[in-house]
């Protein structure tokens, strides 16, 4: 019997979907954030694996601000069909109400659309598991935080008293009201996910490959005007042969030029670029402990 | 930049070769152990820098970081790219386990980060759970410290079999070969005394790259490996695993329809082929296996480190928590175990209470025993002890409240692994490393005697059931049982009454109050009021029993219904008021300690089955409502 050692990525691809099942078999009511990124779609492929041939059973969410690219709405509601999955989305009503937009709002945005539209989504549906796409290697304060990271009932996270994780042993109990995050892809980083997503063949947003795109570029990053909302001051916008490294509100995320259209050719661009992945998102340009803070206030 | 690192040229010419090339990586988790002083945070910086896992933004700011507060003068300071302890001290940011990443042509590594002084054992465990190897670091101008064995102790514990001594700062020593002789040779009989077979030195030093990377001009006397070709090739515990019988931990059993019934788990330990006989574990039947189910298609063969569906030829029973064998190599099953314990909560273990231990994907009730001893982590010194404190480590016999299938942790991580949980916080308080079962399920004969427990209670006309009062002090739970107890007699019930400060004059005579102690009280009052129900009576109970989790223990020793907790609530302020025996003034006054309500907690029943309010009702109208609620 020839034995072979497992690659890296089916190590990884085996501990996320251990977790899964953890968390479907200890949880009451579990759900999975779906933010439509690369991330996601590599947690939702997983799911796929791990429990088939039964469809994953837990719905998935999309906490939506209304104002991610055209692109991402199409292939959410694409990808959730496929999965034969439930999708859930949620708009935040306030925000609604308000109009809260990130060109007026700043800051409010994120807080209103995200943080607030993610609790009352969970408190709505009362769920009390909710798997995210988070990687430890992505900023400081990810690397510390566990694969089951506890919340208490008002989503707050702690992370002095953060439970000790120790083999593929997961905690998952809690009182009632009290709930979990749960990031399957915790060990994977950047480049493992583009080599899974290049490997399995998995569908992602066509704005992760380089095309013709109006931008204007605003505060040092380039901007793609992906509709009329789009409040143009003078600009006027310029096609460029752009992609994103990561995606979000259209109006926050910056775009890189790039002639990548290719998986492969995107690979090679990030391994030979020089900059992280996070700086085209204007979320964590503040201080460096901001994420910290923002994840104890119940950020994803 | 390094050239074994990564081929950029590779990359830009050939981007299909070179991605071919790294789906065939390796993983390798590994924990670094030391302090900042020793260099550790320079040396996993280093380990970044090298493999290009820092980007030009981060680059930037580690240079101005550098140079506004390193230690290195002009020169890029490695340690501030991993830590900064002093700024996460700074912003309240609690040190922790960290996890970082890197990967060279051969593997991908996964760093445990955590700090090295004792009052971390905890975190270090934690780290080391998940490792195959462990780098144990030394100043090489210090040698041998208290911390290098303890780091070693506790490495070896947690079964990492590959130690890499680094022994760091050769620079600072002029490359002395002499000096790392004599460390070598010291911890050497270090190592032979815990039973570390084995050890990997190098002498590096993580500032000036000797021996990390590259073979170093500086020692040519050593014929070793660089750190890197080291961690780029040492045998993967993966490896050795799958030469293991087989073994499958259930996590979930996938039944989407009346056609497939498939059981969902990662492989612990060997292989497993479609039309092997497999035999399920604790009930011991088998079948073979039929599928391999997956996404992408059926497998011939699944091996250690996989997350598979099983699907097995016959229509056997199987549920979360069983363990799938190969069928001529089974696992052991038993309820009671010597074990391992390391204690990771500020509350102290209180032995005899009941936890939830989970084992995988099982998890039972468990009870610790006060530890047979106690380990000095720094000295490997066994000490008494009666409790395991926060980052305590010590021997102790756990008993589940069922059997369990297992194998000792120096087989497997995965079937001899378990963490404690505190029934009431939720919180993780331990975690333990099986040695052997104590008491085998085979072994255990229960005495089935002819006259059943229902034939006890037939002949009395009588359901068995334990009254169970609980309450503060003075709440008036002793007054309000015997008017209970007289009640029931005069309805020709069989009854006794088991009373707090009664049974401490004989049965828990040896007891006092601390909360290990009370926890053992209530355990022995459990198991006696057991016995009883089983001859029959009607168990009339009167301890203050301050903790949900004891008063969950003893419901749970009992039938299901047959236990009923009554609730006699009266008010701190009312009972010290009342103050019959005088005990209130006496632990107000500090002449009473542990006292409940004073300096010792009361935890009130959440959703008692009866509740009294002695300000709102007298003893014989509650002795009343007691006796009507249960024999209408």
């Amino acid at each position: 019997m020839s034995l072979r050692s497992l690659t890296h990525l089916q190590r990884l691809e085996a501990e996320a979907i251990h977790i899964m099942r953890e968390v479907v078999s200890e949880a009451e009511k579990p759900v999975m954030l779906y933010s439509v990124g690369k991330d996601s779609a590599v947690m939702l492929h997983l799911a796929k694996k791990a429990f088939y041939p039964s469809p994953p059973p837990f719905p998935l969410l999309h906490v939506d601000t209304t104002w991610k690219f055209r692109d991402m709405y199409a292939l959410r509601d694409r990808a959730a069909r496929k999965a034969g999955m439930q999708l859930l989305v949620h708009q935040n009503p306030d925000a609604v109400r308000q109009g809260i937009n990130p060109f007026d709002h700043g800051g409010l945005h994120t807080d209103m659309w995200k943080t607030e539209g993610l609790k009352q989504a969970l408190d709505l549906h009362g769920f009390d598991a909710a798997f995210g796409g988070a990687r430890r290697d992505e900023e400081k304060s990810r690397a510390k935080e566990r694969i089951f990271s506890f919340r208490t009932a008002s989503h707050r996270w702690d992370p002095k008293n953060q439970r000790p994780e120790l083999w593929r042993v997961y905690n998952a109990r809690k009182a009632k009201g009290e709930s979990m995050r749960v990031f399957p892809l915790s060990n994977w980083t950047e480049l493992d996910i583009w080599q899974y997503i290049h490997l399995e063949n998995i569908e992602i947003v066509p704005l992760y490959y380089a095309a013709e795109r109006p931008t204007v570029i605003r505060d040092g990053l380039m901007l793609m005007v992906d509709d009329d909302r789009f409040p143009l001051q003078g600009e006027e916008p310029v096609m460029r042969s752009v992609r994103f490294r990561t995606l979000g509100c259209y109006p926050l995320t910056g775009a890189v030029e790039s002639r990548a259209t290719t998986l492969p050719e995107i690979i090679q661009e990030m391994l030979l670029t020089t900059t992280s992945e996070r700086q085209g998102r204007a979320i964590d340009h503040d201080q460096a402990a901001s994420m910290e803070k923002k994840k104890q206030e119940g950020y994803f | 930049m390094n050239e074994i690192y990564r081929t950029d040229a590779l990359i830009a010419e050939d981007i299909d070769a070179y991605l071919e090339t790294h789906q065939h990586k390796t993983m390798l988790r590994f924990i670094t152990c030391g302090s900042v002083d020793d260099g550790k945070s320079t040396l996993i910086g280093r380990l970044l820098y090298d493999s290009k896992m820092i980007f030009e933004d981060q680059l930037a700011t580690l240079e101005a970081d550098s140079k506004r507060v390193g230690t290195q003068g002009e020169a890029i300071d490695f340690a501030l790219l991993v830590d900064g302890l002093a700024a996460e001290r700074e912003q309240g940011i609690t040190i922790d386990v960290a996890y970082r990443f890197f990967a060279t042509e051969k593997r991908k590594f996964i760093v445990a980060d955590t700090p090295g002084h004792e009052q971390y054992t905890r975190n270090m465990v934690t780290g080391a759970s998940t490792a195959d190897l462990a780098v144990i670091l030394i100043d090489a101008r210090k040698g041998v410290l208290t911390q290098t064995r303890r780091h070693s102790y506790l490495a070896h514990l947690l079964g990492i079999r590959h130690l890499v001594l680094a022994i760091n700062k050769m620079d600072l020593i002029g490359y002395d070969r002499a000096a790392y002789d004599r460390i070598l040779t010291e911890y050497r009989a270090f190592a032979d005394s815990i039973g570390i077979t084995d050890f990997t030195p190098i002498p590096i030093s993580g500032l000036a790259g000797d021996n990390i990377t590259t073979r170093s001009a500086n020692t040519p006397w050593h014929d070793g490996p660089t750190l890197m070709e080291h961690l780029e090739t040492v045998e993967l515990d993966q490896t050795l695993d799958q030469q293991k019988p087989f073994r499958m931990q259930v996590q979930w059993v996938n039944r989407p329809n009346l056609d497939f019934r498939g059981f969902a788990g990662t492989i612990a330990s060997g292989h497993v082929s479609v039309g092997e006989e497999i035999r399920v574990l604790p009930s011991g039947k088998t079948s073979t296996i039929a599928r391999i189910a997956t996404l992408d298609g059926d497998l011939d063969m699944a091996v250690a480190g996989q997350a598979v569906t099983l699907c097995f030829a016959d229509e056997i029973d199987c549920s979360r928590g069983q363990v799938i064998t190969a069928a001529k190599s089974p696992v052991e099953v038993a309820d009671q175990f010597e074990a391992t314990v390391i204690w990771m909560d500020e509350d102290a273990l209180i032995p005899g209470r009941s936890y939830w231990l989970k084992l995988g994907p099982q998890t039972v009730s468990a009870a610790v025993a006060a530890p047979k001893y106690q380990v000095n982590v720094n000295t490997m010194e066994h000490l008494a002890a009666k409790s395991l404190d926060l980052n305590a480590i010590g021997v102790a016999t756990i008993t589940t409240d069922r059997d369990i299938p297992f194998s000792p942790y120096a087989d497997s991580r995965d079937l001899g692994g378990f963490i404690l949980i505190d029934k009431m916080t939720n919180r993780t308080v331990g975690a333990g490393l099986i040695h052997f079962a104590l008491r085998r399920a085979s072994n255990i004969h229960w005495q089935a005697t002819d006259i059943s427990r229902d034939h006890h209670a037939g002949m009395k006309n009588q359901k068995p059931m334990v009254l169970w009062m609980t309450g503060l002090s003075g709440s008036g739970k002793s007054t309000i049982a015997n008017i209970v107890e007289k009640k029931l007699a005069r309805m020709n019930r069989h009854t006794f009454l088991l009373d707090g400060d009664n049974v401490r004059h004989g049965l828990n005579k040896d007891l006092g109050f601390t909360d290990a102690d009370r926890v053992e009280n209530i355990r022995r009052v459990g198991e006696v009021a057991k016995l009883m129900t089983d001859a029959g009576l009607i168990v009339i109970t009167a301890f203050i029993s301050p903790f949900r989790s004891e008063r969950d223990m003893v419901r749970s020793m009992m039938q299901p219904g047959e236990f009923v907790e009554i609730f006699i609530d009266t008010p701190l302020e009312e009972a010290e008021k009342r103050d019959v025996k005088g005990l209130y003034a006496k632990a107000r006054s500090g002449q009473l300690k542990n006292f409940t309500g004073i300096d010792s907690p009361y935890e009130a029943p959440e959703s008692p089955q009866i509740r009294i309010d002695t300000t709102k009702m007298s003893a014989e109208e509650a002795a009343d409502l007691i006796t009507e609620k249960l024999i209408p």
